[in-house]
This record gives C-alpha cells, structure tokens and sequence, in this order.
C-alpha cells in the first residue's frame, strides 16, 4: 500500500473552477473520506489521482512517485464506481479474475484460482462464485464490482459512492464490510460520498469540501466537535446543526459572534421557562422511528431537537432553552472561539 | 377526496403469487404508506389500485364503489412515478396544465389552475421557465404539480424521493407532508425508506411476501413490531434479538437468559419450553456495571450525537445507541440493561410477537 500525495492541484472545465488549489494526503494504511454536495469537486479529485484527469497545475503522487504524467493504467490505483459494470455473461469467478487476466499481468491460473477465492471468501461472495453475474442480488453485484478492485492488490483503492445504489439495509452492512476488509488489508483508501453516516462511521480523516477548495480535513471527530466555519458544521449531525442568530438567544457569546450553532446535545429543555431564559414554541413532533425530531420555533427561527419519541409536548407548548457550549461563528460563518 | 379499501386482494403472476388474500383501509385524507423490501408486493398493490394491473381475485373500493375492473383513467386517481418525465420543451405552467388541456378544460381556466397550485408548492416564481434549466428538486416539485392540479380523488406515489440523495429525500419528506396537510388528499405511497414511511404516514402497512405482516401508526410499529420480520425492517441498526430457550406463561414478568433474570413487560401469552428471541432496540440499551447481562466491546462507530457499540454477549452480538461522550474500549467488559417497557419478545420459530399486557398509553417517556 502506498500514501496517495495531491499539491497544489487545480482543475477548470471551461469556465467552471472544479478545483482550486487541493493540498491533500492520504497517508498510507489510511481510510479518507471525501465529503461534500454535488459539485463540490469530490469526483474529479478521484478522477485526478486515478489519471483519468489531467490536472490544469499541481503535481499528484502515489508512494512517493510522481504519478502526474502518468497514464491511469501506470498509476497501480484500482477505481470502483457508482455503478457497477460486470460482464453480465460470465461467472462470477470469471468477473472476478477479469484484471488479473489482462496481458499486461500475466499471473498464473492457479495464482488466478487462489487470489479469486481469498477476496471471494473476505466479501462473503465464495458459494457464488459459479454464479452468473446477472443471477445475483444488487448488493451481491456490488460486491463482486468491489472484489474485482480487491484482488489486484493495487497501492490504493479509489471509490466513487460505491454504495449510493444501494438499498438503505444493504448499505448499512457493506459499509461496516468495506470498513473491515479495509482494515484487515491496511489497503490505503480514498473514498467519496455525500452520505454523512458513510463518512462518519468508516473514515480515518474526513475532507470536505466546497466549491472546489478543500475546507477541513480531520478525523470525524474533530469535523463534528470542531468545525472550522458553519457550513463544515452543517455537513455533519443528524439533525443538523442548528444556526440561530446571536440576538434571538440568552447566551454568553465572545465578540465577533453573529451566528449561534446548537447541536442537539447543546440544547438543554427546561419545562418551566423563569426570565431570562430563551422560550421556544413547540410546533411540531415528528417520529423517524430510531429518532423523534421535536421541531420549535424560536423567535423567527425554526430549531430541531432530538427527543424521546413518548414525551407528551403538544402544539404550542413554551419550552426554555438553555445553550451548553455551542459552538459561535461570526458574520462570514468563521468559527469564533472563546468567551 | 375519498376512502380505499381493498378486499381479500389476490396477484398472482403464473406460479408467483405477489399479493395474498390483502385486506387494507386507507382513510379519507389519510397519508397512507406501504412499506417493505424489493418484491413484497407494495407496487403490485399499488397498481392494481391504479388499475395498471388487475387482480386475480378480489375488490378495490373507492369511496364505497366497486372500480376493481374499471381503467385507469375512469378511477379519478393521481399516480406519481419514481422518475419523473416532464415534457422538457416545455415551460414549467405547460407542464404543469397539460393535463387539464388534454381534458379540454378553457384556457384561462388552466391557466388559474396551474398558477394556483404552483403557488402551492412554492414555485409560482419559475412558471415560464423551461423544466430542463431547473434543478432536482423543482423538478421534482413540478411533477407532482401535474398530479395535483387535476384534483383527483386519491394520489399513488411509487417511490416518488428514490432517486434523490439523502440529505434531500428528508427535505422533500417534510415538503410532501406539509403539501398533504394543506391539500388533505387520501395518499397512498409505496417506499422501501423507513424513514420515509415514519416521517410522513399517518399509518404504515408492513409487508413481506405479498403479505401484510403488520398495519398501525408508525409509533406503533416502531414500539409493538408484530414479528421479528418488522422488528429487524424499522429502525437503525434494526432490533437486536437475543436467541434463548424458555417457556413462560401468562402474567410472567421476567424471562431468564443463561441463569441471569431480565424483567420484560407483563406477558399475555404462554409458550411451552421453545426458543424465544427477546427483542431490544440499540436506542433503549444502557451500560451500568449493575446489569446481570455482561458483554465484550467490539467495536464502536461514532454518528456525532451518538455512538453504535457492537457488543458480544452469549446471546449473539448487540448494538446499543449511547452518548458519543461516553468512553468505550474495545476489548472491556460491560453490562447491558434495558428499558423494560420498551422490549419485545418473539417466537423463534414462527417470528410472531407474543401479546403484552401493557398498553401502549401505559409508557411514559
């Protein structure tokens, strides 16, 4: 495995700044994650390391050798789409053995069998391997579509929101399997989504970026606790983080401060607001099952909370609201610490 | 607007039977969703609402007459797809008349109907735009515009927000329940989304198999799944099930799991010596060092607010939903106690839910 290297790089198409100026390492071993809208460059960043790019200024490495020149089928980096593209005709042995069988390669036939079989058994895939690919399941198809990247033991795995066509139980299940079979490789990856729970729950680092310009980079940890202006802070939580302007809020905020931002364990209900407490309107409750949303509204601000799916609050109920610790960020949306 | 009922309704394509023998009310006004996996029957169902299919056996009711043999376009039903088509030379008020049009209805009158309920879903602004500069969203607004603007008595939706990414389908979730509370239309709309399901519908039909494993409110659902089917498709992660032998009896308070005593609500139901599957959600587990039921710390996934801890007991591994402000090591040992009122428990066997006696009004939060 091999750390995956990008300075200074940009990109335009025509007049579109896709990218703007992208220092990014992943080390190796790591698992990084690239988050972000539509548009926000996730994409061409991966185009650009697999070669499938070229970039307009800036250099790209790939354990420690400059890869910027290089044509995608030198750079040893293994891609996995959205969609996944098998031969729909052949086993799913056959699919499977499909890279290790290019001329270019030449690796024996009972290497080929071996090889096949270990990432047919890491993927839970091995009783199908006589398969045909189309008399499969789609999470099955994926599965066989990200094997296929596995068995060429390349320096980096590249994955374009592999499992975004997925339905929502299947997802769950292949990212905790991706998350172990990475680990259990030390395979260096570089992984995109805009799913906030993929990037939370199986990367090492998480990138975010905006516009083509890379925002913060840090563990999720650091992205969710930390986050350096307001629009890193909407990228993570469920619900989102809640921005409230200073005025509308009793709260002890540093100077600078123009925006408010409560996560819901910030947020703190008292029953029986006294003065000088912020009262909130309860509007509404809506039941997600695992989560109750309580919906308020503060002044002309709408919030949302987390609560127990079986708390009694009606339409129009006064809460109080207390603030611990949020987070404050000023008129631009830059984190404003202190106070 | 109107009540749909459906009567012992039965599909069966050759050899495969899709439906069987259903039987569902869906109220007048109600926000109705049916929920399950790929192939349990819900879109057949809905089609044959429609009149795209006809049963093998079986009657629909709209609003008390029988239209099971009537076409589709005599059933005065809206039916929105999961693709969207819009004509995309056209502007979006076009779009938005062009079924009015093909009734023949005056001009001026279309053109009342279509800026009314353009106003409705809040794209009044973008009525002579062409559809093919607008974004997703408004796209997806504007198809739904040409469901409404008929008025018909009922809307079908098939998986309508399937194609939208995450962050956007719960946008456009709290858009279609607002639109619904305003227009009051009986809504039938077929998802594989429990999210989607739970933050719409007034009631959710279950289904499995081309059967309806379980018909309530979402709460309902979620707090009284009636099988382990259920139990496992709501909620994220889904319901641990921690697989024990035991017989209980009517009246039983507690359940024994390898010697150690765990208090379940007060049963109804009795069960002769058999496996059992005592049913907890991850949301409703706590760590205390009291608990008689001790596991190993597998791993944890941080989520921001909250942390999924896989732990693994003698009963199979368990996730609990905690505070990510709580230290967990991999590797320690911890107990797991559970909210009592909150658990299910099942008949291994046949995945049914025994009966409890509390009921649901009896929980407080």
């Amino acid at each position: 495995m091999a750390e995956i290297r990008a300075h200074g790089v940009s990109k335009s198409f025509g007049p579109i700044a896709a990218l703007q100026d992208l220092d990014l390492t992943v080390e190796d071993g790591s698992f990084v994650v690239l988050l972000g809208p539509t548009g926000a460059g996730k994409t061409t960043t991966l185009r650009l390391i697999a070669g499938l790019e070229q970039p307009d200024r800036g250099t790209v490495s790939i354990g420690g050798q400059d890869a910027t020149a290089l044509p995608p089928a030198a750079r040893d980096v293994a891609f996995v789409f959205q969609q996944y593209s098998l031969y729909p005709h052949w086993t799913v042995f056959d699919n499977l053995a499909f890279p290790l069988r290019s001329p270019a390669r030449r690796v024996p036939e009972d290497a080929i069998r071996r090889r096949v079989q270990e990432v047919a058994e890491l993927l839970h895939i091995a009783p199908k391997l006589q398969n045909k690919a189309t008399r499969l399941s789609g999470g099955e198809m994926q599965r066989v579509a990200i094997g296929r990247a596995l068995v060429r033991q390349p320096s980096a795995y590249l994955m374009d929101e592999p499992l975004s066509s997925l339905d929502a139980k299947l997802r769950a299940e292949l990212r905790l399997e991706l998350k172990r079979i990475q680990q259990d490789l030390g395979a260096t990856m570089l992984y995109v989504t805009h799913d906030q729970i993929e990037a939370m729950t199986m990367a090492t680092h998480i990138g975010v970026l905006k516009e083509g310009r890379l925002v913060q980079f840090g563990t999720p940890r650091q992205i969710y606790e930390n986050p350096v202006d307001s629009y890193v802070a909407t990228r993570l939580g469920t619900p989102r983080i809640n921005l409230l302007p200073v005025d509308a809020v009793h709260v002890r905020a540093p100077s600078g401060t123009a925006m408010v931002g409560a996560r819901t364990e910030h947020i703190k209900l008292i029953e029986r607001p006294v003065n000088g407490t912020t009262v909130g309107l309860v509007q509404r409750l809506e039941h997600l099952g695992d989560q109750s949303h309580l919906h308020m509204q503060v002044a002309d601000n709408k919030i949302v909370i987390l609560v127990d799916g079986h708390s009694p609050l009606k339409q129009g109920d006064p809460l109080g609201i207390e603030l611990v610790q949020p987070l404050f960020f000023d008129a631009d949306g830059r984190r404003v610490k202190g106070g | 607007m109107a009540e749909i009922r459906i009567e012992e309704l039965h599909k069966a394509f050759g050899d495969f039977t899709a439906v069987k023998r259903s039987n569902l009310t869906v109220g007048n006004g109600e926000f109705f969703a049916m929920l399950g996996p790929s192939g349990c029957g819900k879109t057949t169902t809905l089609r044959m609402i429609a009149g795209l299919e006809l049963p093998t056996s079986g009657r629909i009711l709209l609003d008390g007459e029988d239209v099971t043999f009537r076409r589709a376009r005599e059933r005065d039903i809206a039916f929105v797809f999961q693709l969207f088509a819009l004509y995309p030379h056209m502007t979006v008020r076009q779009n938005i008349a062009f079924p009015l049009k093909c009734q023949g209805m005056a001009a001026a009158e279309q053109r009342r109907r279509a800026a009314d309920t353009a106003r409705l879903l809040q794209i009044d602004h973008l009525l002579d735009q062409s559809v093919s500069r607008l974004s997703g969203g408004d796209r997806q607004r504007v198809a739904l515009g040409r469901a409404i603007v008929r008025e018909p008595k009922a809307f079908l939706m098939d998986e309508p927000l399937g194609a939208l990414d995450a962050e956007f389908r719960h946008l456009m979730c709290q858009e279609l329940r607002a639109l619904h509370d305003r227009v009051g239309a009986t809504t039938v709309y077929v998802t594989h989304d429990q999210l989607e399901a739970m933050a719409m519908a007034d009631k959710i039909a279950v289904m499995n198999q081309g059967l309806v494993e379980q018909y309530g409110t979402p709460q309902d659902i979620y707090d009284r799944p009636a099988s382990m089917f259920v139990a496992d498709f709501i909620g994220s992660p889904p319901m641990n099930f921690l697989r024990f032998n035991g017989a209980v009896a009517p009246g039983a308070t507690s359940v024994r799991l390898n010697g150690c005593a765990l208090a379940v609500p007060v049963l109804d139901e009795a069960r002769a010596e058999s496996e059992l599957a005592l049913g907890v959600r991850p949301e409703h587990i706590e760590f205390s060092d009291a608990a008689a039921l001790r596991g190993r710390v597998f791993g944890s996934e941080y989520l921001g607010t909250t942390q999924i801890v896989t732990v693994e007991t003698n009963h199979g591994r368990v996730k609990a939903r905690v505070p990510s402000d709580l230290a967990v090591r991999t590797g320690e040992t911890v107990g797991l106690s559970f909210r009592t009122p909150r658990l299910s428990l099942f008949d291994a066997a046949s995945g049914r839910a025994l009966r409890m006696r509390a009921a649901a009004g009896a929980f407080n939060g």
